[in-house]
C-alpha cells in the first residue's frame, strides 16, 4: 500500500489515489474478509457497505471466463486506476466474501482494486461510498474468474482480489495527488486507448486535484515541498514517488485477519489480469505484458507502453484484476528515479548531513571534507538530538563503513600525509586525528578538538596563520584539513613491538585428500597458481610485489615445502603431530616469487602427481590454520592464509568436528545451535591469528555437510572471506572458482589492522557487525581487511546533541599495507542533528537501514530462536513506521498506510530479509548454505545487501538490441515475467537466465544456437559464443554484471516450466515463497496491521 | 699341550673362550676360597677362518628342560643310533638323516676338533640388514661436510640389498622418506616432545589404518614385511637419491643467538629412530647409528640447557647429585636402550666434539644393545673417518664383521650353575635348572640377548660351583659347558654357533698347585675388572675400589708365599705375578734420549725425548751420515701404523715430543714413580716427574704386600 511511491510509476494511479484509500481499507479487509467476508466490509467499510454487498459478486466470479473479458475490460480501466495504488486492500475485502477470495487476499486485492478504481475515482474524494458499485465488483470478480479460468489455481486468487478490489474502490478517496496526477496525465492517453484503461484515465485526471489536496495530508508538512519538487520535473516517477511515500491504505479492522490470509494466499494472482486481455496465453505475463507490450491488447492501449515498461506502467493492466502490486512502492521505480535524478551530477561532500544517492545509482563523488559514501553510509544523515527522540523513532543509528573501499578510476584514492617523526597530529585527550572539523583558535596557535572539545597546542612545525574566516591559510594544501578521507604514514610507535613490519606473506594451504584430488581441484589450483603468483598485490607503482609466498598441503597430516631458490627441487616436510602443530622450517618456506620461481613451478607441477594415488579421505582443519599462523609468527610478519578445503575435519586432531547437522532443529529453540560453532577451539585459534595479523580466506569444496558454521569462525574473526563451491566439478565450476581465486589473491588487503570509530560528544559507537575480532569494546581488530569488507557500526546517544554543531564521526584504520608500510586511514563524516522527527525520516537511507537490520538479525540467530528474531524485526519496522505516522504524517484515516518517502521500500526490503534463507529456510536450503550466507552478509556493503535481498531482474528482449544501456529492471515477481521473453536475474551470488516458453525461435537460435525452446539444455552454465548482436549483447551484459560483483556469479539457464525453475522462483522475492515467506503485498498488509495496532 | 699358556691360547683360538681357572675347584666352598670366581671370557663370534659352517641344523637333546646340542663330548652308540646327552644324560635317538653314521663316518659335530661348530639355519625369511643413520645437523660447517662425506662413502660399503634410512636432527627431527622421486620428503617432529612408540608410528603412517579394502582380501599375505617402509629402502635403489639428499643436507637453519648452544634434539631423534624400527622391523638385524656433535640440549634426554653460561655437568656435579638433567636423561636413554634391545636392534654412538656430548647419559644405548660407542674431537679426523669405515670392514669371506640379534644360551653340567654375564647384553630372563640364585653381573637367566656383535665382542660369564664340599666330584671327572649362540649373520643367514668345552675338576686341598698353575691371570684381571665396573654402576666409587682392593689382598694372601708379618718375604708365582700390576709403563722411562711408543688401546702415543726432538729439529735424519737416526725415528711410526690398521675403534694417534702439549696423553698414563713429591729424592735427569698425588705402583705394591702378610685380614 505504499501506494504513494508506487503510484507514480503507474499513470493509472492518478486515480488510484482515491483508490488507495479505498483499498487500503479494503485490502486489509479483504484479507480478513476471507474469514468473515461481508462483515469485514461492513465493519470497516462502514462507509462502504455497498461494497461489501457488492463483494458478493464473488458469485459473479462463477461466470468467469466468459464474462471475464468484458468485466476485465470494463473494470480494467477503473481497476487500474484504483488499485494502482491501493487496490489490493480493497480486493481483499472483496474476496473475503468468498472463500476463494480469502485465500488470495494478498494477491487478490489488486484484482478487486481495479473495480474500485472506477468507482473510486468518481468517488475518490468520498472514499468508499461510491466506489463499491455492485457492478464494478462483479466486473472485477468476473475478471478474476476469467483469469482463474486460464489457470485454475489462480482463479481463486483472482477472486480474492476481486473482492478486495471492491473495497479498494471504496477507498478510492485518495489523494496522492500531484504525483499521480502527473503520471496519469502523461499516461492517460495510452490508458484511454486501452479498453479498460479508459476508465482509468478519468480517475487519474481527477486524481491530480485530489492529489494536491491529499498530498498535503499524507506527506505531512515537510514532505510536501519535496514532493512538489519532484512533480514538476515531470520525471514522472521521481516526483510522484516522493510524494507518494506516505500512503498505504490500511485495511479496516478486519485487516487483522489478513494475517491469516497472508499465509494462505498464493502469489499467483497475476495471471488473472491476462485473462482480460485477449491473449490468454500471455495471461500470466499479461500482467507484465501490458506493460511490455507483448500482450496484444495492451499493446494498443499502452502505446506509450515503453514508458510504462520502465515505469510502473505495467500496473495498469494489473490493476484491473486485483489489488495491484504496482500500486505499492516499487523498488525498481525508486531506483530508476534516483538514477535519473541524481546520477548525472557528482555528489559533493562538502555539506553536512547530505543524503547521498542510492547505491544503485552511478555517481561520482567529490571529496570536500566528508568521507565519500563509498566509505561510509549512514542509516540517517540527520540524527535526533536526544536519545528520547531516537527511542521514539526506533530508527537505528548506524554507519556502514568500508574503510578500504575501491574507488572508480575517476576518483582519487586518499592522499598519504607524512607528518614525519612526530607522527600524525592528534587531540591529546581523545586521540582523534587532525581533520577538517578541528577548530583552530588563538591565531592558529591552538586547536579545539571537534570531538571532545579539548584545547590543544599546535606544534611549532605545524603552525600556520589563519585567514579572516578563522581558517588556516594552508587548509587546502593539506588533505587532513580539507578532505574527508586521507592517510597518515604511521611512525614506529604504531607498530607491533615498536618495530616496522616486514612485508606480509601469503600461504597457500591445499587439501590433498582423496576428494580434492578426485574432483580435479588440486590440479586445477596448482596450474592456476603458477600464473596467478605473478599478480600478487603490489603497492602503487612498484614492479614487484613485496609479498612472500609459502605452500602447505595437507590431509590428516601437513606437508610444508621448502622452496628456497637455491634448491634444485622443492623439499617436502611432513608434520604429523597435528595435536601440537609447529612449523618445521624457517628458511625457504616463505620466499620471493621471482627468486624461487623455478622451484615453485616444479612444486606446483609435482603436487598433483604426488598425491594422485592418495587414499586418504580424512582431513584436519584447525592444525592447518595453526600451522599457517605459526609460520607467520616465526617469520615475524602478518599475512594471509588461503585454505582450500573439502571435507568435515574428522581426523583426530584439535578442532576435530562431527556431523551434527540436524534439520529437525529447524524452527525449534535449538535452531540457533546450527549457527554456533561446535567447539570453542576455533575462537581461541582465531584470537591467536588476530594477534599475529594472520587473515584466513577459506575456499570450501564440500560434497556434503562440512559445518560451515564452525569452519568459518576463523575467517570471520580474522577479516577473511569464505567461498563455497558445493559438489565442485572442474568442468562446471572451474570458471567461477578461478575467477574468485584470482580476485581474492589480487585484491589489495590491509593487514594487522585496528579500526577505531570516534564520535563527537553525545553519541558513541556501541555495537559492531562484520568480519573482525574485538578484545575490548572500542577497537575493531582485523587481521586482514580488504576492499570488499565492511564494518557496520551502531551508535547510541549518551548525551544531548546540538543542532548547530551536528555530530561527527571519525573512523581511523591503522593497517599494514601490502608492501609492509604502516599507515592510518582516516574517514570523517559530519551529520546533522534534529529536534523534529520529520527531519530524521526525511534523511534516512533505507538500503543502509536494511544492511544494518539484516546484520543485526543474522547475528541474532546465534542466540535466539529464528522466529523471535523475525518478530523483532517486524516489530521494529512497525514501530519506525508508526512513529512516522503518528508524528510526521498529516492526519488521515487510520485505514491508510502512510510511509515516509525515504522508507517507502522498507517493508518490501524487510520482507526480503525475513524470508531470506537464514531466517526462513526452504527445504532445499542446507544448514551449511544458511551458515554460509549468514557470514557472507555479515560483511556485505550496502550495495551488496541491496541486490542480495532484492535481486535484479533484467528483461533481455524487451529493449532494442542496439540500445547500449542496461535494460531497466523489472520487479522480482513471477507476474512480471512474460513467457515470450528472456530475463536475467542476479543477486550478487547467483545469476539466472530465464527463458520463457514462447520465446521466438529466432531468439532461441541466436542465443543458444539450437532451433527450439525444447532443445535448450536446462541448467546450462555457459552461453555459446555466437556472432550475432543478441548473443553478444547478452553475454556482454552477463560479463558486466559479473564485473560489478565481488564474487563470480555462475550462470544457470532456467527454462520456464522446468524443474530448475523452482530454484529461480526462490529469488522472485515479491512473491510468496515456498518456505512460507509472505508476498510483498501480504507483508505490507501485515505491516499495516501492526502499525495500526501500535497506533491504536 | 706343553704349558697352560699354550693351552689357554689354543682354546682361545679354537673356541673363543678363556677361563679364569682352567682346572676347576671341585666344591662350592673351595671355589669361593679361590677369590677370583670361576668365570670365562667368551667371544661368541671369534673369527674362525678354518671353520666352514655346516649347512644343516643341530641335533637337540630331547629332554625339554635340556635341549643341549649334540657335541663331541657325547657318548654315542653307533649301532643303536643313540647318543647320550652329556649334560642331562638323556639318551636320544639320532634323527633319520643320521642313519648312516658310524665310528668312521661321523658327523662334524661329533669330531673333537669341532668343539666349536656353526650351523646355518635354512628356515624362515631372511631379512636384510638395516642401517638407520641418525645425524646431528648442529655441527660446524666443515664437521658436517666431513660427516656427510663419510656417510656418502658408507653407502658404497653397504651390501646392496641392505635397507638404509636417514634421520636428521637439530631443533627439529626429520625422518627422511627415501622412496620418492623428484621432491625430497621428510617427516618432521618437534624436538621437545616425548612421543610414545605408537604415536611415532602413527605419525609416520606406519600403522595400517584398518582399510576396508585390505581387510577384504585376507588371502595371500601380500605384504612382504621388508618393503613396507618408505623410510628404509634398499641401498641399491636409492643410493643416488640418498647421496644427493646427504649432499643437500644443511646445517640446522634455526638461528642460534649469542650465548646459546644450538638446540639439539638427540633424545627425540633417537626415540623416533627406535620407534621407527620397532614399528617396521622388529626382531631383525638393524643398526641405529647416531652421529652427534654435542650434548642434547632440549626435550627428553637433554643433558644440558641451551644457555652457554650454564656449563655441562662435571664429575663434581654428578658426585654431589647436582647434575640437573642427568637422572631424567639417563632414564630416557635406558628406556630407549631396553626397547631397542627387545627389538633386537643395536645403537651405535659416534660422538665427535671437543666438549662433552652426554655419553654418560647415553652409554646404556650402546651397552645394552651391543652397539659401538666412538668418541672423537671432530668428524673431520681420521679417527672418526677410519673408525667409521672400519665398521664396514669385511672378513676373509667377504662378509661384514657384524652380526645381529644374537641369543646366547649357556648350558652347564650338573656341578655348575650360571651366575650371570657382563657384557653388551640384556637378560632374556630364562630360568632353568642351571641358573644360579646368586647373581654376578646380569644373572637370573641362562640366556641373554646380544643385539649387535662383531668378532671381538666378548662377554664375561660367571659360574658357580654347586657341589657340596662333602660330596666332591669324582677324581678325573670333567665339567662341561655349552655355549649356544643364535644370530643373524651379516649375510642375513640365521646361524647357530655351538661351543662345548670341558675342564677337569680338582680337589683344591690336595691339588691346589694344579689349580694355581691353570690360573689365567689375564682373563682373571679382565673378569675382575668387569665385575668392578659392573658394581660401579650401582655402588659408590670408593666402595668399589675398596672391594677391588680387598679381593686383591685376599688373592695375595691365598696364593702368595710369605712369612707372616714380613712384607719382604712376599712372593707370587709366575702365574699370578702380573695380576696385581698389569701396568709396566713407568715415568722413569721418560728420558731425553729415548723414543717411546705407548699403546693404551684408545691412544697410541709416540714420544720423542728432549734430545731426540732436538736432533730431529736439527734435521739429522735428513743427513745421509745419520741414516741410522732416520730409521730410529721411522720404526715407531711403522709399529704404530700396524696397530692403527687393525684396531677398532681406531685409536687416537698422537705423535709428540718432550714438552709438547700432547705429551699429556703419555704423562697421564705412566706410573708416577716420580712426582713432585719425590722428585729430588730420585735425583736429576732420571725421568720425567708427573704432577700427581696418586701413589706410584711401587708404593702400591709395598702397601699390598704389607696387607697381604698381615694376619689382621
Amino acid at each position: 500500500m505504499n501506494v504513494n511511491q508506487s503510484a507514480p510509476p503507474v499513470p493509472p494511479f492518478g486515480q488510484p489515489q482515491p483508490v488507495y484509500q479505498g483499498y487500503h481499507q479494503s485490502s486489509y479487509g479483504g484479507q480478513p474478509g476471507s474469514t468473515a467476508p461481508t462483515t469485514p466490509y461492513g465493519a470497516y467499510n462502514g462507509p462502504v457497505p455497498g461494497y461489501q454487498q457488492t463483494s458478493p459478486p464473488g458469485v459473479s466470479r462463477a461466470p468467469p471466463s466468459s464474462e471475464a473479458p468484458p468485466a476485465s475490460t470494463a473494470q480494467a480501466p477503473c481497476g487500474q486506476a484504483a488499485y494502482g495504488q491501493f487496490g489490493q486492500g480493497d480486493v481483499q475485502n472483496g474476496p473475503s466474501s468468498t472463500v476463494q477470495m480469502q485465500r488470495f487476499p494478498g494477491s487478490q486485492p489488486f484484482g478487486s482494486v481495479p473495480l474500485t478504481p472506477v468507482v473510486s475515482q468518481p468517488t475518490v474524494l468520498q472514499p468508499y461510498g461510491p466506489p463499491p458499485t455492485s457492478a464494478q465488483v462483479t466486473a472485477q470478480l468476473a475478471g478474476m474468474q476469467i483469469s482463474g479460468a486460464v489457470a485454475p489455481a489462480l482463479p481463486p486468487v483472482g477472486l480474492g482480489y476481486g473482492s478486495p478490489a471492491s473495497l479498494a474502490s471504496a477507498s478510492g478517496s485518495f489523494p496522492n495527488p500531484g504525483l499521480y496526477g502527473s503520471y496519469p496525465q502523461g499516461q492517460a492517453p495510452p490508458l484511454s486507448q486501452a479498453q479498460g484503461h479508459l476508465g482509468a484515465q478519468p480517475p487519474q485526471r481527477s486524481a491530480p486535484p485530489q492529489a494536491s489536496t491529499f498530498t498535503s495530508p499524507a506527506s505531512g508538512g515537510p514532505r510536501m515541498p519535496s514532493m512538489t519538487g519532484p512533480f514538476l520535473p515531470g520525471q514522472g516517477f521521481g516526483g510522484p514517488s516522493l510524494s507518494q511515500p506516505n500512503h498505504v491504505s490500511s485495511p479496516p479492522p478486519q485487516a487483522l485477519p489478513p494475517g491469516t490470509q497472508m499465509t494462505g494466499p498464493p502469489g499467483p494472482p497475476p495471471p488473472m489480469h491476462s485473462s482480460q486481455q485477449p491473449g490468454y496465453q500471455l495471461q500470466q505475463n499479461g500482467s507484465f505484458g501490458p506493460a511490455r507490450g507483448p500482450q496484444p491488447n495492451y499493446g494498443s492501449p499502452y502505446p506509450g507502453a515503453p514508458t510504462f515498461g520502465s515505469q510502473p506502467g505495467p500496473p495498469q493492466p494489473l490493476p484491473p484484476k486485483r489489488l495491484d502490486p504496482d500500486a505499492i512502492p516499487s523498488p525498481i521505480q525508486v531506483i530508476e528515479d534516483d538514477r535519473n535524478n541524481r546520477g548525472s551530477e557528482p555528489f559533493v561532500t562538502g555539506v553536512r548531513g547530505q543524503v547521498p544517492p542510492l547505491v544503485t545509482t552511478n555517481f561520482l563523488v567529490k571529496d570536500q571534507g566528508n568521507a565519500s559514501p563509498r566509505y561510509i553510509r549512514c542509516t540517517s544523515y540527520n540524527i535526533p538530538c536526544t536519545s528520547d527522540m531516537a527511542k521514539q523513532a526506533q530508527v537505528p543509528l548506524a554507519a556502514v563503513i568500508k574503510p578500504l573501499a575501491r574507488l572508480p578510476p575517476e576518483e582519487v584514492s586518499p592522499y598519504v600525509v607524512d607528518h614525519g617523526e612526530s607522527g600524525p597530529l592528534r587531540c591529546n585527550r581523545c586521540k582523534a586525528y587532525m581533520c577538517p572539523f578541528m577548530q583552530f583558535i588563538e591565531g592558529g596557535r591552538r586547536f579545539q578538538c571537534c570531538f571532545c572539545s579539548c584545547i590543544n597546542d599546535v606544534p611549532p612545525q605545524y603552525f600556520q596563520h589563519l585567514d579572516h574566516t578563522g581558517k588556516r591559510v594552508d587548509a587546502y594544501d593539506r588533505p587532513e584539513l580539507s578532505l574527508g578521507s586521507y592517510e597518515f604514514l604511521a611512525t614506529v610507535d604504531y607498530c607491533k613491538n615498536n618495530k616496522f613490519p616486514s612485508p606480509p606473506a601469503f600461504i597457500f594451504m591445499i587439501d590433498v585428500s582423496y576428494n580434492a584430488i578426485r574432483s580435479g581441484l588440486v590440479r586445477l589450483l596448482c596450474e592456476e597458481l603458477k600464473s596467478l603468483l605473478d599478480f600478487l598485490p603490489r603497492e602503487g607503482g612498484t614492479e614487484e610485489s613485496a609479498i612472500r609466498v609459502g605452500f602447505v598441503t595437507y590431509n590428516k597430516v601437513l606437508h610444508f615445502y621448502n622452496v628456497k631458490s637455491s634448491l634444485a627441487q622443492p623439499q617436502m616436510m611432513v608434520v604429523s603431530d597435528v595435536a601440537d602443530m609447529f612449523v618445521p622450517l624457517l628458511d625457504g618456506f616463505l620466499v620471493n616469487v621471482s627468486e624461487s620461481r623455478a622451484v615453485i613451478t616444479s612444486l606446483l607441477d609435482q603436487i598433483p602427481e604426488m598425491f594422485a594415488d592418495t587414499r586418504e579421505t580424512e582431513t584436519v582443519f584447525a592444525p592447518v590454520i595453526q600451522a599457517g599462523m605459526e609460520a607467520l609468527k616465526a617469520a615475524e610478519c602478518a599475512g594471509k592464509l588461503f585454505l582450500f578445503h573439502t571435507s568435515l575435519p574428522i581426523a583426530e586432531a584439535p578442532g576435530k568436528l562431527k556431523n551434527r547437522d540436524d534439520r529437525k532443529l529447524i524452527n525449534t529453540d535449538k535452531e540457533k545451535t546450527l549457527f554456533q560453532p561446535q567447539t570453542g577451539a576455533y575462537q581461541t585459534l582465531a584470537k591467536e591469528c588476530v594477534a599475529q595479523g594472520c587473515c584466513v580466506d577459506l575456499f570450501l569444496f564440500p560434497n556434503q555437510y562440512v559445518d560451515v558454521a564452525t569452519l568459518s569462525v576463523v575467517p570471520q574473526l580474522t577479516g577473511g572471506s569464505v567461498y563455497k563451491y558445493a559438489c565442485f566439478q572442474v568442468e562446471n565450476d572451474q570458471e567461477r572458482f578461478l575467477s574468485d581465486l584470482r580476485r581474492d589473491v589480487q585484491k589489495v588487503v590491509g593487514f594487522d589492522a585496528v579500526m577505531r570509530v570516534r564520535t563527537s560528544t553525545g553519541i558513541r559507537a556501541v555495537d559492531f557487525f562484520g568480519a573482525f575480532y574485538m578484545s575490548n569494546t572500542t577497537d575493531v581488530e582485523l587481521a586482514g581487511l580488504d576492499g570488499d569488507k565492511t564494518v557496520t557500526v551502531e551508535f547510541k546517544h549518551d548525551d544531548r546533541l546540538n543542532e548547530e554543531s551536528g555530530a561527527l564521526l571519525q573512523c581511523a584504520l591503522l593497517y599494514t599495507s601490502c608492501a609492509g608500510q604502516r599507515r592510518l586511514r582516516i574517514h570523517n563524516l559530519a551529520l546533522n542533528c534534529c529536534t523534529q522527527l520529520a527531519d530524521l525520516y526525511r534523511n534516512c537511507e533505507t538500503d543502509t537501514l536494511i544492511n544494518y537490520m539484516a546484520k543485526f538479525a543474522y547475528r541474532g540467530v546465534l542466540n535466539s530462536p529464528v522466529k523471535t528474531v523475525r518478530d523483532t524485526l517486524i516489530t521494529q519496522c512497525a514501530q519506525i513506521l508508526a512513529c512516522y505516522r503518528k508524528n510526521c504524517a498529516s492526519p488521515s484515516s487510520a485505514g491508510q498506510l502512510i510511509l515516509p518517502e525515504c522508507m517507502k521500500l522498507l517493508p518490501v526490503y524487510l520482507n526480503c530479509v525475513l524470508k531470506s534463507d537464514v531466517l526462513q529456510p526452504g527445504a532445499e536450503v542446507t544448514t551449511d548454505d544458511r551458515a554460509y550466507v549468514r557470514q557472507l552478509v555479515t560483511s556485505m556493503d550496502v550495495a551488496e545487501t541491496n541486490v542480495f535481498f532484492y535481486p535484479r531482474l533484467l528483461p533481455l528482449t524487451k529493449s532494442p538490441i542496439e540500445s547500449a544501456t542496461e535494460p531497466p529492471a523489472v520487479r522480482a515477481s513471477e507476474e512480471r515475467l512474460s513467457n515470450g521473453d528472456i530475463y536475467l536475474l542476479e543477486n550478487g551470488l547467483n545469476l539466472f537466465l530465464w527463458v520463457g516458453a514462447s520465446v521466438q525461435q529466432g531468439v532461441v537460435q541466436s542465443l543458444f544456437n539450437v532451433s527450439s525452446f525444447s532443445q535448450i539444455t536446462s541448467g546450462l552454465s555457459v552461453l555459446p559464443v555466437l556472432d550475432n548482436p543478441l548473443s553478444k549483447k547478452v553475454r556482454g551484459l552477463i560479463d558486466s554484471l559479473r564485473a560489478q560483483r565481488s564474487r563470480y556469479m555462475k550462470l544457470i539457464v532456467v527454462k520456464q516450466e522446468d524443474k530448475l525453475e523452482m530454484l529461480f522462483k526462490h529469488f522472485l522475492v515479491e512473491d510468496k515463497s515456498l518456505s512460507g515467506g509472505a508476498s510483498y503485498v501480504d507483508f505490507l498488509c501485515h505491516m499495516h496491521k501492526e502499525i495500526r495496532q501500535l497506533l491504536s | 699341550m706343553a704349558t697352560y699358556l699354550e693351552f689357554i691360547q689354543q682354546n682361545e683360538e679354537r673356541d673363543g673362550v678363556r677361563f679364569s681357572w682352567n682346572v676347576w675347584p671341585s666344591s662350592r666352598l673351595e671355589a669361593t676360597r679361590m677369590v677370583v670366581p670361576l668365570a670365562c671370557l667368551l667371544t661368541p663370534l671369534k673369527e674362525r677362518p678354518d671353520l666352514p659352517p655346516v649347512q644343516y641344523e643341530p641335533v637337540l637333546c630331547s629332554r625339554p628342560t635340556c635341549k643341549a646340542i649334540l657335541n663331541p663330548l657325547c657318548q654315542v652308540d653307533y649301532r643303536a643310533k643313540l647318543w647320550a646327552c652329556n649334560f642331562c644324560f638323556q639318551r636320544n635317538q639320532f634323527p633319520p638323516a643320521y642313519t648312516g653314521i658310524s665310528e668312521v663316518n661321523q658327523p662334524a659335530e661329533l669330531m673333537p676338533q669341532f668343539s666349536t661348530i656353526e650351523y646355518v639355519i635354512q628356515r624362515g625369511a631372511q631379512s636384510p640388514l638395516i642401517f638407520l643413520y641418525v645425524v646431528d645437523t648442529c655441527l660446524e660447517e666443515d664437521d658436517l661436510q666431513a660427516l656427510k662425506e663419510s656417510l656418502q662413502m658408507s653407502l658404497s660399503l653397504l651390501p646392496p640389498d641392505a635397507l638404509v634410512g636417514l634421520i636428521t636432527f637439530g631443533r627439529m627431527v626429520q625422518v627422511h622418506e627415501l622412496s620418492c622421486e623428484g621432491i625430497s620428503k621428510s617427516y618432521v617432529f618437534r624436538g621437545t616432545k616425548d612421543l610414545t612408540a605408537k604415536q611415532i608410528q602413527d605419525m609416520l603412517g606406519l600403522t595400517k589404518p584398518a582399510m576396508p579394502m585390505q581387510q577384504a582380501r585376507p588371502g595371500p599375505p601380500q605384504e612382504h614385511p621388508f618393503v613396507s617402509s618408505r623410510f628404509l629402502q634398499p641401498v641399491h635403489k636409492i643410493d643416488m637419491n640418498l647421496t644427493d639428499l646427504l649432499g643437500e643436507l644443511q646445517r640446522d637453519p634455526w638461528p642460534v643467538t649469542q650465548g646459546k648452544r644450538p638446540l639439539r634434539s638427540t633424545g627425540v631423534a633417537l626415540s623416533i629412530a627406535v620407534g621407527l624400527l620397532e614399528g617396521t622391523f622388529p626382531n631383525t638385524g638393524a643398526r641405529i647409528m647416531l652421529f652427534t656433535g654435542g650434548p642434547p640440549t632440549q626435550g627428553p634426554g637433554m643433558v644440558v640447557g641451551d644457555e652457554l653460561k650454564v656449563p655441562i655437568r662435571s664429575w663434581h656435579d654428578i658426585e654431589k647429585d647436582n647434575a640437573r638433567f642427568m637422572k631424567k636423561a639417563t632414564k630416557h636413554y635406558e628406556m630407549l636402550a631396553n626397547r631397542t634391545a627387545t627389538n633386537g636392534h643395536c645403537i651405535d654412538i659416534y660422538a665427535c666434539a671437543l666438549d662433552q656430548t652426554g655419553l654418560l647419559e647415553m652409554k646404556c644405548c650402546a651397552n645394552l644393545t651391543g652397539g659401538h660407542m666412538v668418541m672423537g674431537d671432530s668428524f673431520n679426523t681420521s679417527l672418526f673417518k677410519q673408525t667409521f669405515q672400519r665398521i664396514f670392514s669385511k672378513d676373509f669371506n667377504g662378509d661384514f664383521r657384524m652380526a645381529f640379534g644374537a641369543t646366547l644360551e649357556v648350558k652347564t653340567s650338573r656341578e655348575l650353575k650360571v651366575a650371570g654375564a657382563i657384557g653388551p647384553c640384556v637378560s632374556l630372563n630364562v630360568k632353568g635348572p642351571c641358573v644360579s640364585e646368586n647373581e654376578l653381573g646380569v644373572g637370573g637367566t641362562n640366556q641373554w640377548k646380544i643385539c649387535g656383535l662383531d668378532p671381538t665382542s666378548t662377554l664375561g660369564i660367571y659360574f658357580e660351583v654347586v657341589n657340596q664340599h662333602n660330596a666332591p666330584v669324582p677324581q678325573g671327572g670333567r665339567g662341561a659347558i655349552q655355549f649356544v649362540t643364535q644370530y643373524q649373520h651379516s649375510s642375513t643367514q640365521r646361524r647357530i654357533r655351538v661351543t662345548t668345552i670341558a675342564r677337569n675338576w680338582a680337589d683344591a686341598q690336595s691339588q691346589l698347585r694344579h689349580i694355581e698353575a691353570a690360573f689365567d691371570q689375564e682373563a682373571a684381571a679382565v673378569l675382575m675388572a668387569r665385575l668392578g665396573v659392573f658394581r660401579a654402576e650401582s655402588e659408590e666409587g670408593p666402595d668399589v675400589l675398596r672391594w677391588l682392593d680387598r679381593q686383591l689382598i685376599r688373592l695375595c694372601q691365598k696364593f702368595g708365599q710369605y712369612n707372616k708379618e714380613d712384607p719382604t718375604s712376599f712372593r707370587l708365582s709366575d702365574s699370578f705375578s702380573l695380576y696385581p700390576q698389569p701396568v709396566l709403563l713407568d715415568s722413569s722411562s721418560i728420558l731425553a734420549d729415548r723414543i717411546l711408543l705407548m699403546d693404551t688401546f684408545f691412544q697410541i702415543v709416540i714420544y720423542l725425548g728432549e734430545t731426540i726432538a732436538q736432533w730431529r729439529k736439527a734435521g739429522y735424519q735428513d743427513m745421509p751420515e745419520y741414516e741410522n737416526f732416520k730409521h730410529l725415528l721411522q720404526a715407531p711410526l711403522d709399529d704404530a701404523q700396524e696397530i692403527l690398521q687393525a684396531r677398532f675403534p681406531m685409536p687416537r694417534y698422537i705423535n709428540t715430543e718432550h714438552g709438547g702439549s700432547q705429551a699429556r696423553f703419555l704423562l697421564s698414563k705412566v706410573n708416577p714413580s716420580q712426582t713432585h713429591n719425590n722428585l729430588y729424592a730420585w735425583g736429576q735427569e732420571t725421568g720425567a716427574p708427573i704432577l700427581t698425588d696418586d701413589v706410584s705402583l711401587q708404593v702400591f705394591m709395598d702397601h699390598l704386600k704389607k696387607l697381604a702378610v698381615s694376619s689382621a685380614c
